[in-house]
């Protein structure tokens, strides 16, 4: 896949960057510069994460022990006056909707942006040698509507929601009604919610158009498909997932809002509608959307491990084409969320069968990732620690994604904290140990300084301890029955939720130890270096300087030949 | 290397180490562990790592399929990649191989990663397709239970039987820790009006949802079905053992999704009997023998009537008399 760009003058672009860098309201509020807004979208990503970090440390907190002790009259958390904890009705229902927002804001407002608008932004036209995306102010608005998309899912929480007037919505991320229709949450509390999905959505769509168009007319010459960097390939199928799912979401919400609001009665069975209908329109949308979160992330494992490696990516082709498999059947695998719901024997059969074919593909990617390395002269530094732990982490959530898509097993672990355990797994250490592994991996072509080493060596360490110690023992509570979603629990659940929430605490130790790196290297700014990786990386974007200049290749680079493969 | 080379790679080549090993170690002793805690039947056990004891043949399967045949696949399939990896950590590192190879294909290994792993699924399948028949084919049931979900509470109905609106509630003294230590019940899974079943027999079980979706499952007798607003829908089990088993709602269902348990107790049919007759109900005995009654009260009739054709007509009688009753399968049993 590595490509090799004829040379070409560095210089010249360092004179005219300084020109035209516009004023600091006007760059970064108006920009259409592709950098600029990967940047946007890499600090509301972590912001949006600690926000959603900072929910998922409440339920721990209120899962530490059985019984109330956060969601109540009185605890700390009532204290800070955040949320409505003056009875107990409030109280358990401000739970619910903080897991409802946990999850959306990781989904939509972390992961997505992270990966598909941060390194996404920042790299595939880079790596594809085009000067920037090819619809700029189409790239400004897909931003900022995401920022009010993540506004009014804020503002959602502080309103009343539930039939007494509790405040946020609280069915979960998977909005199913009757619980999201007025029989579940008379309040607007969903509405807004369904108005920030809409506009997230709208923001992702009008994203991928942009990035299927820029990919597919803004390739340098001699950059064919086929000589490609994987990142771009899996940007490429990702966005094609985002344009295919989103309208059919977008059409299920609709629908929900007119259910809510117009008298239809799409999913009410009082009026002849199907509740089940909606499970199926949103997890068309909802399983292809796990693969949205992931496949960005194989892209940026494999350019780790090649460039560490100092080795072409192994199969650079199979792993281009197994990310597109995997695309595809990822939209004919959705009723594997649905075993429970009453489907036919037949069906339940079909979706057992094409969901354990994704396992092939999936397969090839890892065991490639191995054999890119197998031979190679690897060096240990903080992305690649990052990219070894993934590629483990994921494996171990992979398998266990073998287990529940057969719908037999499922009987017993649908709704428990297995299914908690295997998606944070391939999402929570996948996704985000990608996230991870690309920040540090990009972080000095970015921000043209270097890091810490010791810090990121040190938050990798304690992030891949925490993490495993909160969502292992999980798979224990799932097999034990402990169903999700729940704010107290039998006293037979104890011990492993403790253990859980340990690996929490020391997971947010991580997260803190991440902000000191990011912060130490803004005050000591070491100057970065075009290339601190040395030979074995060979994609566009170490050609340019670190950070690159504010408009790269207005001389277009030339791709020759690609030997490699 | 110092300080700052400390967590970059020596740390790591050891660390990777290190964790190899504690898989290995954790693998072997977990059974151990596992072993170690006496599980009660029918509900969760603390510092258990494995399923719940099993309260039916069905279970067993699952279990079976799981323990024997999922688990160990999973497992291996972790500590190869495991294992290649700390290797290629061992062997591939800058040090020990510091001129990387610059292939990139191998066509034979392709092939094999490939087909290797859909034979292992074709042969997860086969078992995985065979259980989900077994759970499909539901033998003919000897009790149909009508479990409705409602916010936040079960109702249960015998429609058979003629006992319907059992209401299932967390009992107050389940809500808090210490009165349901004194009382020497379960935390939140003890309910004032538990489900009666008869022990090894058929239960087919229907649920729908009064208001929003719930869900209706006990680990022990692995089945879970969703109580949906506007459908039937249906599952079985057969308990094999006397007992109390305990089950929690399973689909987010507001604010007291955490306090709608279910509990069903398994009893002789005996005691079966006297629970039906206690809630107002008729027996399946008792609706078999009136179905007898009113079938000869019937061909009585039929006779006084003065027919012809007396025998056929009393015996279609009967027929009919039999399947109108709502013990269908009590009275043909009675026959």
């Amino acid at each position: 896949m590595s490509s090799h760009a004829a040379s070409h003058d560095h210089a010249a672009h360092a004179h005219e960057d300084h020109e035209h860098k516009p004023g600091f309201f006007a760059r970064w509020v108006f920009t259409t510069n592709h950098k600029d807004i990967g940047t946007l979208y890499l600090i509301f990503a972590i912001f949006a994460g600690l926000i959603g970090g900072a929910f998922s440390g409440l339920i721990r907190w209120e899962l530490a022990e059985p019984g109330l002790q956060v969601f109540m009259k009185g605890s700390m958390l009532d204290q800070m006056g955040l949320f409505n904890l003056s009875n107990p009705d409030h109280a358990k229902h401000a739970y619910n909707s903080v897991v409802t927002a946990h999850a959306v804001i990781m989904i939509f407002f972390m992961v997505m942006p992270a990966t598909m608008g941060g390194f996404a932004n920042w790299f595939v036209p880079i790596m594809i040698g085009a000067p920037d995306m090819a619809f700029p102010r189409l790239n400004n608005i897909s931003f900022w509507m995401l920022v009010a998309a993540f506004v009014l899912l804020c503002i959602s929480i502080f309103t009343p929601s539930g039939p007494g007037g509790e405040h946020g919505f609280a069915g979960g991320w998977t909005m199913y009604p009757p619980m999201s229709s007025h029989t579940g949450s008379p309040g607007p509390a969903m509405d807004l919610v369904i108005l920030s999905f809409h506009l997230a959505g709208a923001s992702s769509i009008l994203g991928s158009i942009n990035f299927i168009t820029t990919i597919f007319n803004m390739r340098a010459p001699g950059m064919t498909l086929h000589r490609m960097p994987l990142f771009a390939w899996s940007v490429l199928v990702t966005a094609f997932l985002l344009l295919l799912s989103l309208p059919v979401l977008a059409g299920a919400i609709t629908m929900l809002l007119t259910d809510r609001n117009f008298g239809t009665a799409f999913f009410d069975p009082t009026g002849g509608g199907d509740p089940v209908m909606f499970q199926h329109l949103f997890w068309f949308f909802g399983h292809p959307e796990v693969y949205i979160l992931i496949l960005p992330g194989f892209g940026i494992i494999s350019h780790i491990v090649s460039t560490f490696s100092k080795k072409p990516v192994f199969g650079y082709l199979a792993m281009a084409y197994a990310m597109v498999a995997i695309g595809f059947v990822g939209f004919i695998v959705w009723a594997h969320h649905m075993y429970t719901v009453g489907l036919s024997f037949d069906l339940r059969a079909y979706f057992v069968l094409a969901t354990m074919v994704i396992a092939v593909p999936t397969g090839v990617k890892v065991f490639s990732w191995i054999a890119t390395m197998w031979g190679g002269s690897i060096s240990f530094t903080v992305p690649m620690q990052w990219a070894i732990g993934f590629i483990f982490l994921f494996t171990v959530g992979g398998v266990t994604g073998v287990v529940l898509s057969n719908a037999a097993v499922d009987y017993s672990l649908q709704d428990t904290y297995y299914v908690v355990a295997h998606f944070h797994y391939v999402l929570s250490l996948g996704a985000v140990f990608s996230i991870f592994a690309g920040f540090y991996y990009w972080f000095e072509k970015m921000f043209g300084v270097k890091y810490n080493k010791w810090l990121g060596g040190a938050h990798f360490w304690i992030m891949f301890i925490g993490v495993n110690l909160i969502f292992f023992p999980q798979h224990f509570l799932g097999l034990q029955g402990m169903p999700r979603r729940y704010i107290d629990y039998p006293v037979g659940f104890s011990y492993w939720n403790m253990i859980s929430s340990v690996g929490y605490a020391i997971t947010a130790v991580g997260v803190v130890v991440f902000l000191i790196m990011c912060l130490e290297a803004a005050i000591v700014r070491r100057k970065g270096e075009a290339n601190p990786w040395g030979e074995g990386a060979t994609t566009l974007e170490w050609t340019l300087s670190s950070p690159p200049p504010y408009h790269q290749f207005s001389e277009l680079p030339v791709i020759k030949e690609d030997d490699q493969h | 290397m110092g300080i700052k080379g400390l967590f970059g790679r020596g740390l790591f080549k050891a660390g990777s180490g290190a964790i190899a090993t504690l898989a290995l170690s954790a693998a072997m002793t977990a059974q151990a562990f596992a072993d170690d805690v006496k599980q009660t039947l029918g509900q969760p056990t603390d510092k258990a790592m494995g399923w719940q004891l099993a309260g039916s043949d069905l279970k067993e399967k699952t279990e079976w399929f799981y323990n024997d045949l999922l688990f160990p696949i999973i497992t291996i399939i972790c500590l190869v990649v495991l294992a290649l990896l700390v290797w290629v950590v061992i062997r591939y590192n800058k040090k020990s191989n510091p001129v990387p190879a610059k292939f990139s294909h191998n066509t034979l290994i392709e092939i094999l990663w490939t087909v290797v792993p859909v034979l292992i699924l074709v042969v997860i399948a086969i078992f995985s397709l065979g259980l989900l028949r077994d759970y499909n084919n539901m033998p003919k049931p000897d009790v149909v239970v009508k479990a409705t979900g409602n916010q936040w509470f079960w109702t249960y109905d015998f429609p058979e039987l003629g006992v319907t609106d059992v209401e299932s509630r967390l009992r107050e003294d389940a809500k808090d820790m210490k009165t349901a230590q004194k009382a020497g019940v379960p935390y939140l899974l003890e309910v004032d009006n538990p489900l009666v079943v008869p022990v090894n027999k058929v239960i087919h079980v229907q649920t729908t949802g009064a208001d929003v979706i719930h869900s209706f499952t006990i680990p022990a007798f692995g089945f879970k079905i969703d109580a949906i607003p506007g459908r039937l829908n249906n599952t079985w089990f057969k308990a094999k053992k006397i007992g109390t088993y305990y089950g929690q709602c399973s689909e987010l269902c507001g604010k007291d999704h955490a306090y709608m348990p279910i509990e069903i107790k398994v009893v002789s049919d005996a005691d079966f009997d006297a629970y039906i007759i206690a809630q107002g109900g008729k027996t399946r005995a008792m609706l078999a023998s009136e179905a007898v009654a009113s079938a000869a009260a019937a061909s009585a009739a039929a006779q006084s009537a003065e027919a012809p054709a007396s025998a056929a007509a009393s015996s279609s009688a009967a027929a009919t008399s039999a399947s109108a009753t709502p013990a269908g399968n009590g009275a043909a049993a009675a026959h």
